[in-house]
């Protein structure tokens, strides 16, 4: 099958998040996806998208933007913004940690992409922004006979 | 996201219906702390999570807060029915030690 490519840009409203996650899951309908994989890359990116809106932009508004990329069966997702950007990734990731510990956060954002996402990296610089990156690969489907 | 809830043989039977993320908790927090908050003679507090059709890490932090909240109370919180993305997520997080699981 054909590559294929999705570049979305939109405001990191709230109300966006669900628009970003069934975007992805529309798009990448077409690798079969069985239902759990779909779930999974619907929450990676929910997580995602919301740490723009909450750690990224905080009080502001900024833009948001998710590409998605289909090649060979696998598909790669990568979510930026040009937020605050995070100091120390390492401590970032590590399950629990949350910067919001009053906000009922969970902490659970990264360490969710990481576990359900097969390769999952993170990019940021203070007052740059951050970027993360995410490939999910799909099982070759095997017909029944 | 919807929450509806009824009151019988002294549970709190509280339904939340529709996607649980950052964007909808907000109303049904504070639906649920009036629900709590009205009926603080519950012997239990029962959330069904059956009707919720998606759930980020926000539900993580939804029910710890409502788990906090019950807990204050003296209440036991259960939760009930999660779809298996929402198990997923729900055992990752070792919330089960907190709040069980109820059939």
């Amino acid at each position: 099958m054909a590559n294929n490519y999705l570049k979305l840009q939109f405001l990191s409203l709230p109300r966006n998040q669900a628009f970003a996650r069934d975007a992805v899951a529309a798009f990448c309908l077409e690798l079969n996806p069985s239902l759990s994989d779909l779930s999974d890359i619907k929450t990676a990116v929910s997580e995602a998208v919301t740490n723009c809106t909450v750690h990224a932009y905080k009080k502001e508004v900024g833009t948001v933007t998710l590409e998605c990329e289909i090649e060979d069966g696998q598909l790669h997702i990568t979510v930026s913004d040009e937020g605050s950007g995070i100091a120390d990734v390492e401590q970032a990731i590590q399950p629990f940690y949350t910067s919001l510990p009053s906000a009922e956060r969970s902490g659970m954002g990264f360490t969710i992409m990481q576990t359900f996402m097969d390769e999952f990296k993170v990019d940021s610089k203070v007052g740059g922004g951050t970027t993360v990156f995410m490939t999910k690969s799909f099982k070759t489907e095997v017909e029944n006979a | 996201m919807v929450v509806t809830s009824y009151f019988q043989d002294k549970t709190l039977y509280i339904n939340l219906s529709g996607e649980m993320d950052e964007c909808s908790a907000q109303s049904a927090r504070a639906k649920c702390d009036k629900l709590i908050d009205e009926y603080v003679n519950a012997k239990k507090i029962i959330i069904n999570l059956s009707d919720v059709a998606f759930m980020d890490s926000t539900g993580i932090g939804f029910l710890i807060g409502r788990y906090k909240k019950s807990a204050a109370l003296s209440i036991p919180l259960y939760v009930q029915k999660p779809n298996f993305a929402a198990d997923k997520i729900l055992n990752l997080s070792g919330i089960y030690s907190l709040i069980p699981k109820a059939e």
